[in-house]
């Protein structure tokens, strides 16, 4: 039986260094992220905080990969919700390839995959971060080719 | 008539777009948007239940065909589905693609659901899996920037193989 895990993918105008500086700069995390943030010196053993606009934590964890604009691996709890939090730690993995695009193009594609999985036994952490992501990706999607998100909640 | 309750969702894609319902329902079922995101295929579709329904190469060859199940502009439209245009997929049963277009404040949440009615092995579904998120983030991309990403793609391999094992099983 394979662990609980939810899987996107979704594909960017931009280039790896930009979308990377995307994923681990707090002020542009802020702004797709519903004005959550996430910090953390972004190196392998380094703690990983979620933290909600008005200061409270969300999630805790740590780095345990970081190859820049490549991978990074994030070992990951939710803090907020007992029922979340019960289920323990998850792991977040999030690849940066480039795509495969026509050659007319005349711009670069990045594939952004999001695997996140949890330890444990369990289905509502993986359930409350498959709405999530939909919506995360898609406004960074918008943020990193418009400039501007797709959704607000 | 198509059994709808006996296809089980496989292969869900949700993604949010900063656009009208109407100008997703337009995305998806007009051949001028379709040819820009979805490989170079036209749709050709009769608007209203149990239409034909068919993805069209550019040389107007059929690559996908299909019933409509439900035609509901601007929120919900069904299709059955077989890829024709490959000698190798031609005889699998047909499969739902259901996309449902909800409000979510001033943008869209379009959601797509891939839905089998048969016990249908991972690899095989490996095509959707793969295919559904490069569309749809190019159907994104010209709906918020009037350009799509031209991405390439191709049946994965794992897939090509799941078919030749149906045909010799």
């Amino acid at each position: 039986m394979s662990k609980p895990k939810f899987v996107y993918v979704t594909y960017i105008r931009t280039t790896p260094e930009k979308l990377w500086a995307a994923l681990t700069d707090p002020q542009t995390i802020r702004t797709y992220w519903f004005g959550i943030t996430a910090e953390s010196d972004w190196k392998p053993g380094s703690p990983w905080t979620l933290t909600f606009a008005d200061g409270r934590t969300a999630d805790t964890g740590e780095i345990l990969e970081a190859v820049p604009h490549k991978r990074l691996v994030i070992r990951w709890r939710n803090e907020f919700k007992p029922e979340l939090k019960a289920e323990g730690w998850s792991r977040c993995t999030m690849e940066i390839e480039m795509a495969d695009y026509y050659p007319d193009f005349g711009g670069k594609a990045v594939k952004l995959t999001i695997s996140h999985e949890l330890e444990g036994e369990g289905t509502k952490f993986i359930e409350a971060v498959s709405g999530g992501w939909p919506k995360i990706m898609s406004n960074l999607k918008s943020l990193l080719e418009t400039g501007d998100v797709a959704f607000a909640e | 008539m198509v059994e709808v309750s006996k296809f089980k969702p496989k292969t869900v894609y949700v993604t949010y777009i900063a656009a009208t319902p109407q100008q997703v329902w337009d995305a998806l079922t007009q051949p001028e948007f379709t040819r820009q995101y979805f490989a170079g295929f036209a749709i050709d579709v009769e608007p209203r239940e149990s239409g034909a329904f068919r993805m069209l190469y550019p040389d107007g060859r059929v690559h996908i065909a299909g019933r409509v199940i439900e035609w509901s502009p601007p929120r919900r439209f069904a299709c059955t589905w077989v890829v024709e245009g490959m000698a190798e997929f031609r005889d699998l049963p047909e499969c739902l693609v259901t996309y449902e277009i909800e409000p979510a404040g001033e943008s869209v949440q379009l959601t797509m659901t891939e839905a089998h009615s048969w016990d249908v092995p991972d690899d095989l579904l490996s095509g959707g899996r793969a295919g559904w998120p490069a569309i749809l983030s190019s159907l994104k991309s010209v709906l918020e920037t009037g350009k799509p990403l031209r991405l390439k793609m191709e049946p994965p391999k794992e897939m090509m193989a799941a078919v030749e094992r149906l045909k010799k099983g």
